[in-house]
């Protein structure tokens, strides 16, 4: 095995094997599992309970042409309705004057037990109407009455289509700019947490002097690139595991802990056999659907790894470049706002663009390969042309190649520097030396 | 078998290295002196192909030195220092392979070493865990593991223990014998008087003095003389001023044991032994004369004094 080699999968084993990967590595997917749950879960929950109103009719008309459903079942009673509500044999009552067709607009009052559900009143007062104005209309004597009714009779629903948007259709934008987001979250943490990984771990080497004894066998170039592509493959590793899991989760677990009539409405939503008439929980149904197609997540995961990859890459040689200049990582928190600020940059306008992927700022910044990764990740769920994302990936790939060379030459000379804080002058003379 | 060649370096504008230019022969250890700050750790890190020179060449075996071949070379850094996390007997492997040695050769090697130091129970403990003295040992092995043809040592016997110490340089001369050439840096004199035979002195990025240490004490001994006598030294000393002699007491070796007074005596270069010798038989009673030969400190001292005097 060459030296890059040896160097690679010593930094690779050393980190892999460490517990606290291992246990955040498991860890987060219970975490995303419980986030991406949420919307399943929440639909599960919203089933509400089975209702029992009494009706005490004294006009005689209503009660019998009222309708129940499965969650709400009007029942006749009699005698005092208070006793029967507090015998938990009905939830809530509903007294129904004998004058009601009557008056043009007569008040009820419903009782119940617990909190009354928003759409019982609308749903009693609307049904109570129609009985009442049917029952005027039957008093006209008007010829082949139910025909005409049933001709007239119009159902109005109204679906949500955003302009805004490209695509036009996509009712789905809420949950796509979601996933933009989360992703180009991620990513801000993975370019974070391992690109600093990477800068401490040179300022240990540095610190504990085992830096000279490397560079006797290795040159400093392969062992900077070594360092970074072994933190890179670790990186990689857990986002990996990351990904099986949840596509394991999605593939299997989603549809075992759904109800089956949501899994067929999301099969037929796939097919386009949907009738969105039939249903009123669209959002819900298309969330799932995206969440369970493993074509579109494998795709996004694709996406998310060359980003991740390239963008990991660039800023894990400016973090090299510090950590070399640095001998404690005190010391290194000033030439590090330099990389950071970029960095948050990124995400800031990820989350400002989500509403308009298309925008100017966010395709030039999803081209600029410091911003780059973020931004391009919280586009892609969007639906954007695909020539972008390549074009972008083709200038951060040159840019990383830039950048490695540019932190060889700072970091060569850096991480003999010992004793004086360096600025950034300093580090733009030492590339400068043969 | 390595010839630096007018190489010189410098750090942002500080001169570590100028025109310095001295031949290490195969075999035998070769003495790298000179005060803190010389530049003898840059000259080290030139040697081992971790920095390049701005100007001149390093010639390994009469060829330009290339990555290549610091699989031949051992390097023990002044600053020692290992991978604390890792353990011993993975990282002893680590580097070994960094040097070029298969998976197999480095293991059954290890094996040899760390039974001949009686350490084999370390093999899976951390860095961390050793003494400092222990992670001295792991690097000493690490150093010359992978069978050099060139070893470097910067200030080999800094912190390590008298015992430690005697045994790293039973080690170093077992490796001599064995063909290995060495170039150690060190500030103990006694050591390069014990252990080398060549020397090169850097003072201020300049190689003031270089070659064989016997003859660079014979060298700078000559007109140097040392008398034993019993007798009052100062009508020695008078006699020899007045006289046709002209002299230099040595301070430092002037001392007087048993009613013996011992004296060292340079003699102007016109001046002969004989001379000096019968001019003293007649005024003390001589016990014995002999060369005094300077040690390495003096020359190291003197050297550089007059060094800094012609800036």
């Amino acid at each position: 095995m060459n030296n890059l080699g040896l160097i690679i999968q010593r930094e690779y084993l050393e980190r892999v094997r460490k517990k606290s990967f291992i246990v955040t590595t498991l860890l987060m997917p219970v975490f995303m599992i419980i986030l991406m749950g949420a919307p399943a879960a929440i639909m599960l929950l919203n089933t509400p309970e089975h209702n029992k109103i009494g009706i005490v009719d004294n006009s005689g008309v209503v009660l019998q042409h009222l309708q129940s459903n499965e969650i709400y079942e009007f029942i006749p009673i009699t005698g005092n309705p208070q006793d029967k509500v507090d015998e938990g044999e009905i939830d809530g009552y509903i007294i129904i004057p004998s004058d009601i067709g009557k008056t043009s607009s007569p008040v009820l009052t419903l009782y119940m037990n617990n909190a009354i559900p928003l759409d019982l009143q609308s749903s009693l007062s609307s049904q109570i109407n129609n009985i009442i104005e049917n029952d005027k209309l039957l008093t006209y004597n008007i010829q082949n009455l139910p025909e005409i009714m049933d001709a007239v009779k119009t159902n109005v629903r109204i679906n949500e289509v955003r302009l805004d948007k490209d695509e036009g259709e996509s009712l789905a934008s809420n949950l796509s700019f979601l996933i933009g987001m989360f992703m180009s979250f991620l990513l801000y943490m993975f370019l974070i947490m391992y690109g600093q990984m990477v800068m401490t771990s040179i300022i240990e080497e540095k610190n504990n002097r085992v830096l000279e004894l490397v560079v006797s066998s290795v040159n400093p170039n392969q062992l900077m690139f070594g360092k970074i592509t072994g933190i890179g493959l670790v990186a990689i590793t857990q986002i990996i595991i990351w990904g099986v899991i949840m596509a394991f989760v999605s593939t299997l677990l989603m549809p075992a802990i759904l109800p089956d009539d949501v899994l067929y409405q999301v099969s037929q939503m796939r097919s386009g056999s949907l009738d969105m008439a039939q249903v009123d929980n669209y959002d819900t149904l298309n969330a799932i659907s995206m969440l369970t197609n493993v074509g579109f997540i494998i795709q996004l995961f694709l996406w998310l790894i060359l980003f991740l990859v390239g963008g990991f890459l660039l800023y894990a040689a400016m973090f090299a470049a510090v950590g070399s200049a640095v001998d404690n990582i005190q010391d290194a928190s000033q030439l590090q706002s330099f990389i950071l600020i970029p960095i948050i940059i990124a995400l800031i306008v990820s989350v400002s663009i989500g509403n308009a992927p298309n925008s100017a700022l966010a395709v030039w910044l999803s081209m600029i390969p410091f911003t780059s990764p973020m931004v391009m990740m919280s586009r892609i769920p969007a639906g954007i042309e695909l020539w972008q994302p390549w074009v972008s990936a083709i200038i951060l790939y040159a840019s990383f190649i830039f950048m490695v060379w540019f932190a060889g030459k700072i970091y060569r000379i850096g991480i003999f520097m010992y004793g004086k804080k360096p600025n950034v002058k300093d580090l733009i003379k030492w590339a400068r030396y043969k | 078998m390595l010839q630096i060649q007018n190489v010189s370096k410098s750090y942002s504008g500080h001169q570590a290295l100028t025109d310095v230019s001295f031949n290490v022969p195969e075999g035998g250890i070769y003495g790298l002196l000179g005060p803190n700050g010389a530049g003898k750790t840059t000259l080290i890190r030139i040697i081992n192909h971790i920095t390049a020179p701005d100007t001149g060449q390093i010639l390994f075996d009469g060829h330009s030195l290339t990555q290549n071949d610091v699989v031949n070379i051992g390097y023990l850094p002044e600053e020692r220092g290992l991978y604390k996390k890792m353990k011993v007997g993975e990282q002893a492997l680590f580097f070994a392979r960094l040097k070029g040695m298969s998976k197999n050769d480095a293991l059954s090697e290890l094996k040899k070493w760390f039974e001949k130091f009686e350490i084999s129970d370390w093999w899976n403990k951390k860095v961390e865990e050793l003494s400092k003295g222990m992670a001295q040992k792991i690097q000493f092995i690490v150093t010359v593991l992978h069978n050099p043809r060139l070893l470097i040592f910067d200030e080999p016997f800094s912190g390590f223990d008298p015992i430690n110490a005697n045994l790293l340089k039973e080690e170093m001369l077992k490796l001599r014998d064995n063909g290995t050439t060495i170039i150690f840096s060190t500030h103990n004199m006694n050591s390069v008087e014990t252990l080398c035979d060549n020397i090169t002195l850097i003072n201020k990025s300049r190689n003031i003095l270089s070659g064989n240490v016997d003859e660079i004490r014979r060298e700078q001994g000559a007109g140097r003389i040392a008398l034993s006598f019993k007798g009052n030294e100062n009508k020695l000393l008078d006699a020899i001023g007045t006289d046709v002699i002209s002299y230099d007491v040595v301070v430092p070796d002037k001392n007087v044991t048993d009613g013996i007074t011992n004296l060292v005596l340079k003699l102007k270069p016109d001046v002969s032994f004989q001379e000096i010798i019968s001019l003293a038989n007649n005024i003390v009673e001589l016990e014995s004369f002999s060369r005094a030969l300077p040690s390495m400190d003096e020359i190291f001292i003197n050297a550089v004094k007059s060094a800094n005097q012609n800036e």
